[in-house]
């Protein structure tokens, strides 16, 4: 594999698509909204759990590219016992770095697993990808049976 | 990983390719083929969305600007004439390369998208009206899809869609079903954009004519593939695009039969339509003209003319007849790879390999087939209900043109075997 390919398909990111982390539908979440990019018919609905204000538990299920379902696999696992504030706030730290020009460096310590994504903006057609899940989270925090779109 | 010794014997048994075709001497007329991406030669694989231009193309538009720009059917000075004789003689070129009776039902265009949604308007309108019917295929493309829908809506009429069967190919029979006194136009394409099916159009066009139903025929995939011959087709409108024959992209045809196109109402009003115009009244132009509204594209009509000579050179019975082989050399080599599935099997089928793999997303394919310096499309092909019909999301889809060669498609197979190493 030539080098730009796995600066896009980073380990982590082709194991979480192999494996993905809480992927089944949940029975009476509290949130739920599916998001669909009909560009290339990716769609991927999200389940939230809550315990009072914190987020007990999100799940998710649907089918897309490995950027867009290892994207979703890994904020699911970094949702839980959160707040909806910090749920918020994490979106906006993926937008901003996934937004940027590929250029800008990567905080690693700051970001966590997410610079795993850092890869794809490089790809600004494949953007939408990686935050399909994530737009789609926001909208289910408070939403019940929402549906988003990337278009 | 690769068979190579099976390979190896295929590409023997295939060595020197069509009798008479020069793929070599081919390639080097498109200029864009010796680009190469970090090292690695374009393998162009995404002919079905838009195909390259040969340099004599390129060049004639270029002279175009440096020699003839004028506008045309207007001016009596010198300059106006050449451009009115240049464009006049691209449509002379398309009569011939279509068979079209005469030239005046050459029709110029922006696209097939153009021609369809022209047919829709102004036949569409004028004769099908409540409770009339019109037909389609599972295999359409959204541009033979949405104006036919529009116009249902509009007039209280309904969209029948004739199925297609596991391997893409219609379902005569159930066509035939549809057919009936409510009908009033049948609209299918030629070739599938994502599946590859040649369609027996001169069938269709029998059965249709029977009821008296006319038959628009979507060849955006099949005019720079296969030879046509509207006359022997027998169909009613036939549509294409400039920019998948090699030529400009912004321009297309649309053939009609001259009473069906006289019958019709124009679509764009404008100059160049008209006969003459007061506040009262104005009377249209005769054929072709009253469908040709505006200063047309000029540079884009002498450039499909010229990738039409080249067409014409290069001969469609050769080109078609090196494009099957190249067709099942590449279904064969797919098909040795594990984990694809082929998506269109017809047995008429035309160079539109679809495939998915049970390792990766259409997508990850395209991006890993895309490091390697070969370009395919994935997607839903502007088709998303042939995607439903098959249960998939999207398809990885190699679509191939003249200039490809086996050598391209072993290249292709090599890619898959990485993508299966990345993904599985």
């Amino acid at each position: 594999m030539s080098s730009n390919n796995r600066a896009l398909y980073e380990q982590v990111i082709l194991e979480h698509n192999k494996h993905p982390r809480n992927f089944r539908e949940m029975e009476a979440p509290d949130g739920q909204a599916e998001g669909y990019n009909p560009l290339c018919g990716d769609q991927f609905s999200i389940y939230i759990k809550y315990n009072g204000d914190i987020i007990e538990h999100v799940t998710f299920n649907g089918c897309g590219c490995a950027i867009s379902k290892s994207s979703a696999s890994v904020m699911t696992t970094l949702l839980k016992g959160k707040t909806r504030k910090d749920a918020e706030a994490l979106f906006v730290k993926f937008h901003n770095m996934i937004t940027s020009s590929p250029e800008t460096p990567l905080d690693e310590r700051d970001l966590g697993k997410l610079a795993v994504f850092g890869g794809v903006r490089e790809y600004p057609v494949r953007i939408k990808c990686a935050t399909l899940a994530w737009h789609t989270m926001l909208a289910a925090l408070d939403g019940k049976k929402v549906t988003v779109s990337t278009e | 990983m690769i068979k190579t010794g099976e390979r190896e014997a295929k590409q023997t048994r295939h060595a020197g390719g069509s009798p008479g075709l020069d793929v070599a001497r081919i390639r080097e007329d498109f200029p864009i083929l010796q680009l190469r991406r970090d090292g690695k030669p374009l393998v162009y694989l995404d002919n079905a969305a838009t195909s390259q231009k040969p340099r004599q193309v390129i060049e004639a538009l270029r002279n175009y600007y440096e020699t003839q720009n004028a506008n045309v059917h207007r001016a009596v000075h010198h300059l106006s004439q050449i451009a009115t004789d240049a464009y006049e003689q691209a449509r002379l070129k398309v009569k011939h390369f279509i068979n079209s009776p005469l030239s005046c039902q050459v029709i110029f265009t922006r696209g097939a998208t153009e021609g369809i949604n022209l047919v829709a308007h102004s036949y569409g309108r004028q004769y099908v009206g409540p409770g009339d019917e019109v037909i389609v295929s599972a295999m359409e493309h959204h541009s033979n899809i949405v104006p036919w829908q529009m116009l249902c809506e509009e007039k209280g009429a309904a969209l029948r869609v004739a199925p297609i069967n596991d391997a893409g190919e219609l379902i005569f029979e159930e066509f035939e079903k549809l057919l009936c006194r409510h009908t009033r136009l049948v609209a299918i394409t030629h070739v599938s954009n994502a599946l590859g099916t040649i369609n027996p159009i001169r069938k269709i066009v029998e059965a249709a004519h029977r009821y008296c139903i006319p038959v628009l025929v979507d060849g955006a995939q099949s005019a720079p593939h296969l030879p046509i011959n509207v006359q022997e087709l027998d169909c009613d409108f036939f549509v294409c695009s400039g920019h998948k024959m090699f030529g400009p992209t912004g321009i297309g045809v649309l053939y009609g039969k001259a009473a069906l196109l006289e019958s019709m109402a124009p679509f764009l009003g404008g100059g160049d339509m008209i006969l003459s115009v007061t506040f009262e009244k104005t009377t249209y132009n005769t054929l072709p003209y009253k469908f040709e509204a505006g200063t047309p594209h000029i540079e884009g009509v002498i450039g499909l003319g010229v990738a039409i000579d080249y067409l014409a050179e290069v001969g469609m019975d050769k080109i078609a007849a090196y494009e099957h082989e190249l067709t099942e050399y590449g279904m064969q080599v797919l098909s040795d790879i594990g984990g694809v599935r082929m998506i269109g099997t017809s047995k008429e089928k035309a160079g539109v390999l679809s495939f998915t793999m049970d390792c990766a997303h259409p997508h990850d394919i395209g991006q890993v087939l895309d490091h390697e310096g070969i370009a395919i499309r994935a997607g839903h092909h502007c088709a998303q209900p042939v995607m439903q019909r098959f249960g998939v999301p999207a398809t990885a889809r190699a679509s191939l043109a003249f200039y490809n060669t086996k050598e391209e498609l072993d290249a292709l197979g090599t890619a898959l075997y990485r993508v299966k190493e990345v993904f599985e």
